[in-house]
């Protein structure tokens, strides 16, 4: 048998130039990736997400609007945790909901110095910023509302996040777990929302404290908030069908 | 008549680029169409400017699935005390709602880079080749009103020209070639683009030319439907010309 020895195989070259065009990516590799679960779909969403933070400026801002553009806004997906016909249900929140969030806590765990948990008037004595954006449904609706809270980077930064950090981590009150990368979680806009259209966040929209993300799909802007977690490696809720990144 | 370089050009075969960006558009623009008319089905409704919702009124309602004219919702709530305030209201029964968006999205845009990559392959090529200058651009001399007019009168009368075995295209064959590359497909890309939150975090302007997103979500549907036109129009014309010699010509044979 004659072996011909090749020293570039087509297979070679084309995996180096995948890898290369990943490289080039992900500048120095620091971000790691949400796992793709041996999934198509998913790996086109890591495509989509490696792309976007190549190629799009990290720091750019989402269009604000004027106070006279706000408009109505439905409230879908869960819009009463405290709901007892729902699979949703939570006692905590009903309990919670009944004191008016007196004694409502954010715990900011994980990677910080110094793990604590904020009360709704502490989150309020951060200085708060006011952005009046638009919410883009994944179903294809948008809306324009006026929301305040305070700059998620405050808070990271006041629990002192550590430099190994890479998720901020986010739990729900309506069972839900999702992350964001830090490029998202130090971006201005990303406000823990306290408040809409001038008064406190309603209960549809996610009251006490919702996160803003105006980046990505509305989903992404969690409702209900129950806990953050820092951490280096991402906590994996399993591939729930749905993209991780989503700024399409 | 024919010169010589005439009579080359319609022996010409198409390129395998040419074939290759071709089948993958086609399977990509397939993909498109099936996941984009699910993504509608989740809010068949289309608005123009920057918002639009149940709560606000739509230009056109297209009764395509079950969440057409949603009507279970809780009370509504007004966000201010003034007459003609924007409102909120509880969306119910959630359950009941269509929505297979978790892999209609994400296919969606697994296509759409298909789509783009192979599309940026082919205009490149295409135009530092002189691929378009030679067979999509129409030559000046056939670019009459006499020649228009019996050109869409054979059409009409349904006498189409056997398959050339290649890229030697008539008037309005060029003409609606033109239209989807240069015009149809880019502008359903830039509306897809106008419609990413991301993307218009670093290009605003995109929001400016459409005039909002929901303007551009519009815009990116009737773009897609006169591409689905287009495809009618061109598989109908591949059939009346010859179904097999033309599959065979843009495939493998010669």
């Amino acid at each position: 048998m004659k072996k011909r020895q090749q020293i570039i195989t087509r297979r070679a070259a084309l995996t180096t130039g995948v890898a290369a065009l990943g490289a080039l990516l992900i500048p120095g590799c620091k971000q790691p990736m949400p796992p793709n679960y041996g999934n198509i779909l998913r790996m086109g969403d890591n495509f989509t997400y490696a792309a976007h933070r190549a190629l799009l400026s990290k720091k750019s801002l989402a269009k604000e609007y004027n106070f006279s553009d706000i408009s109505s806004m439905p409230a879908t997906g869960t819009i009463n945790p405290a709901d007892t016909s729902k699979e949703y249900f939570s006692e905590s929140y009903d309990k919670h909901l009944r004191t008016g969030f007196e004694n409502w806590q954010l715990p900011v765990e994980g990677l910080v110095a110094r793990p604590g948990n904020y009360s709704l008037n502490q989150l309020k004595r951060f200085s708060p910023r006011t952005q009046i954006t638009r919410h883009t449904c994944e179903e294809g609706w948008t809306a324009i509302a006026e929301w305040t809270g305070v700059p998620l980077r405050m808070v990271l930064e006041h629990a002192g996040i550590m430099p190994k950090a890479r998720w901020v981590n986010f739990y729900s009150y309506d069972g839900w777990l999702d992350s964001i990368d830090l490029i998202d979680a130090f971006h201005p806009q990303t406000i823990l929302a306290y408040g809409m259209n001038g008064k406190n966040l309603s209960i549809p929209h996610g009251a006490p404290v919702r996160l803003r993300l105006e980046r990505q799909i509305g989903f992404k802007s969690m409702k209900y908030l129950e806990k953050i977690v820092v951490s280096e490696e991402y906590i994996d809720p399993g591939d729930i069908g749905w993209a991780w990144y989503n700024g399409f | 008549m024919n010169t010589s370089s005439e009579q080359n050009s319609i022996k010409a075969k198409h390129k395998p680029w040419v074939k290759t960006s071709h089948w993958i558009i086609t399977l990509s623009f397939l993909i498109l169409v099936f996941t984009g008319v699910e993504i509608l089905m989740v809010h068949p409704r289309l608005y123009w400017g920057e918002v639009g919702n149940d709560l606000t009124p739509a230009f056109l309602e297209l009764p395509i699935s079950r969440n057409y004219q949603w009507s279970d919702w809780e009370e509504s709530i007004p966000f201010f005390d003034v007459q003609d305030s924007p409102i909120s209201a509880g969306r119910l029964g959630e359950e009941r709602l269509f929505n297979q968006n978790g892999w209609g999205r994400s296919l969606h845009f697994l296509a759409a880079w298909f789509l783009v990559l192979t599309g940026l392959f082919y205009l490149i090529i295409g135009l530092f080749s002189g691929h378009f200058q030679k067979y999509i651009w129409p030559k000046l001399k056939e670019l009459t009103p006499t020649q228009f007019f019996r050109d869409l009168k054979d059409h009409f009368r349904l006498k189409i020209s056997p398959p050339t075995g290649g890229p030697h295209y008539g008037l309005l064959q060029k003409l609606s070639y033109m239209g989807i590359i240069f015009i149809g497909l880019p502008m359903a890309i830039i509306t897809g683009f106008t419609m990413s939150p991301a993307i218009t975090a670093a290009y605003p302007f995109l929001l400016d030319i459409f005039g909002g997103y929901q303007s551009a979500r519009t815009i990116h549907f009737f773009s897609s439907l006169s591409l689905e036109v287009f495809l009618i129009v061109h598989v109908l014309m591949i059939i009346l010309s010859g179904f097999k010699a033309q599959l065979r010509y843009m495939t493998l044979g010669k």
